[in-house]
């Protein structure tokens, strides 16, 4: 049997809450964690769940806070729990953009001015045309993910707009030139963007038809910055307890606890998706937080 | 020792470089310390090492310290998106091709870090944080709670950074101090020319941090830039104070400060 490696937490940077559980407002083709309408795998959380959390994470020196789903935005509190969670961090918020009205994005830009951290909105797109886009979010959801854009670039709020990859190397270029016009056309004048791979888990394993079953070994390890895997680094909080990273939600084994508390138990990375992070690294962090790093050994003169 | 000067990133700038040192000097300054970053960016980086040398700079390794010393093949900035990646390339490719052998060889004996006691504070020097030569610590995502954390990490009152390029002080529990001290090769995004140094004194206890800007001849380096075909873009950086390139590594506030 193939021995895999085990990673300790080794200090919280990260700490996401699945705040809507998997409940969301569309269903993505390609959805890591079969989010949908009507989809309670996982529940909502409440304020004060997140409030006791993020008291044991700043406790433990918490570098940043992203509030993830289903859609954060289907929770009436969500726009409190913004405001709590940025007087500890920075807070990030993933959104399909579809339910960001004139009123939220009044509330969330009164929220960024007043928070001496930074708020960042990532907005998920799939395509630079209503087409290619809607092929896989679902009808009329493009139009609204751009709405949202311009409503926040207006309020002086600039969006991350976070991509999945369909395309090949030679079409890099080309592709994000489309984004950029399409959303400056939109209203959106300095568009900021994300690129992610496709993670092969959920809705996407279905859709990609993937057959490689991959795991890590300790020998893939060798030489590798395991600072960049989000297991440790990270936890994630949902209804059901505490989970080592938001890709394997949906994966018994990789639940660590109840709470936070009792989450900082290593794990072994035995699950096919585990590679994406090891390929990737920089999957579910902000563009800036995670690269590889170069290890400071502090040697005497 | 109770007064010293900090420079940041120095990016080749050696004209801004010639123009904090003579300042630090007129201030007082005990000891001049600089936090890595010597080239990237600018014109002509061997100008800088004879004026670090004559000055008696003591440097720290940063991350574009090492790739050059190591023969990287880039600045392990870690940029993504291919128009950031386009401008890092050239710039550390010009750099790399106009350092001299014999300062690669300097810059690798160069140590990560540097620790010293200011007044009864314990100091530490990094060139991004305690833990990483390369991590960005931003004044909007940098939260007290973390900066605690690396404080206890790093067994010290005082830790210096640079590496973003912009620079803040934030004061913390038991007369604890966490500071980005800025940096000489570029305005920090503010539509100002001038660049930053960072004055630290620990008098009996008592920390102080001060900021000063730095005017210099801004125009005759964005003449030796193009003399050297170094980008457009960069040179519009120089004479406006806005940054045109490297922008996806900027947090949402200092992002939406700028005017890119």
């Amino acid at each position: 049997m193939t021995q895999h490696p085990t990673i300790e937490l080794k200090h919280l940077d990260n700490l996401w809450f699945q705040v809507t559980g998997t409940l969301c407002n569309i269903a993505c083709a390609h959805c890591f964690n079969n989010s949908g309408p009507n989809v309670k795998t996982f529940g909502f959380l409440t304020i004060e769940r997140v409030r006791e959390e993020l008291e044991v994470a700043a406790r433990l020196g918490v570098k940043e806070v992203a509030f993830t789903g289903g859609e954060p935005f289907l929770h009436p509190q969500l726009l409190e729990m913004l405001e709590l969670s940025l007087t500890y961090a920075p807070t990030t918020v993933l959104t399909n953009g579809t339910l960001l009205s004139d009123r939220v994005a009044d509330r969330l830009a009164e929220i960024e001015r007043n928070a001496r951290c930074s708020l960042e909105i990532r907005i998920s797109l799939d395509g630079y045309t209503e087409e290619m886009n809607d092929a896989i979010r679902g009808p009329g959801v493009f139009r609204k993910a751009l709405a949202a854009t311009r409503r926040l670039s207006e309020r002086g709020l600039l969006p991350l707009i976070t991509i999945v990859r369909t395309w090949g190397d030679d079409e890099e270029f080309p592709t994000l030139a489309g984004f950029v016009r399409v959303l400056q056309q939109a209203g959106y004048s300095r568009p900021r963007i994300k690129v992610l791979p496709s993670l092969p888990l959920g809705r996407e394993l279905i859709r990609t038809r993937q057959q490689d079953e991959s795991t890590l070994t300790e020998e893939m390890l060798e030489g590798f910055d395991r600072d960049l895997l989000m297991c440790s680094n990270s936890r994630i909080v949902t209804d059901r307890g505490v989970w080592v990273c938001p890709l394997l939600v949906e994966m018994p084994d990789a639940r660590r606890g109840a709470t936070l508390r009792e989450a900082a138990s290593g794990y072994e990375l035995h699950h096919h998706a585990c590679t994406a992070c090891y390929h990737y690294g920089t999957i579910c962090s902000n563009v800036s937080a995670q690269i590889e790093g170069i290890g400071l050994a502090e040697r005497k003169p | 020792m109770n007064k010293i000067a900090l420079l940041g990133g120095i990016y080749s700038n050696y004209r801004a470089l010639e123009a904090a040192l003579a300042d630090a000097h007129g201030r007082g300054a005990d000891a001049i310390y600089c936090l890595g970053d010597l080239g990237a960016f600018g014109p002509y980086p061997d100008r800088v090492y004879p004026l670090l040398r004559a000055a008696n700079v003591q440097c720290i390794q940063g991350n574009y310290d090492n790739s050059l010393a190591e023969g990287l093949a880039d600045c392990q900035c870690g940029y993504t998106d291919p128009r950031d990646n386009y401008f890092a390339r050239l710039s550390y490719s010009y750099t790399f091709r106009n350092t001299s052998d014999e300062n690669k060889a300097w810059l690798r004996t160069l140590l990560g870090t540097r620790r010293f006691t200011l007044g009864n504070r314990r100091v530490l020097l990094c060139h991004g944080s305690p833990r990483k030569m390369n991590e960005f610590l931003w004044e909007s995502t940098s939260p007290d709670c973390f900066l605690e954390y690396l404080l206890n990490l790093a067994q010290a009152d005082i830790v210096c950074v640079t590496h973003t390029g912009i620079k803040w002080h934030r004061s913390l529990s038991g007369n604890r101090h966490f500071v980005n001290v800025g940096v000489l090769g570029r305005p920090e995004n503010d539509g100002s020319t001038n660049v930053w140094y960072t004055l630290l004194s620990a008098d009996s206890g008592a920390v102080q941090v001060e900021f000063l800007p730095v005017a210099y001849d801004y125009e005759a380096l964005a003449a030796d830039m193009r003399q050297e075909h170094l980008p457009e873009e960069f040179i519009e950086t120089i004479l406006t104070g806005w940054w045109t390139t490297c922008l996806e590594i900027l947090p949402h506030k200092e992002r939406a400060r700028g005017r890119f």
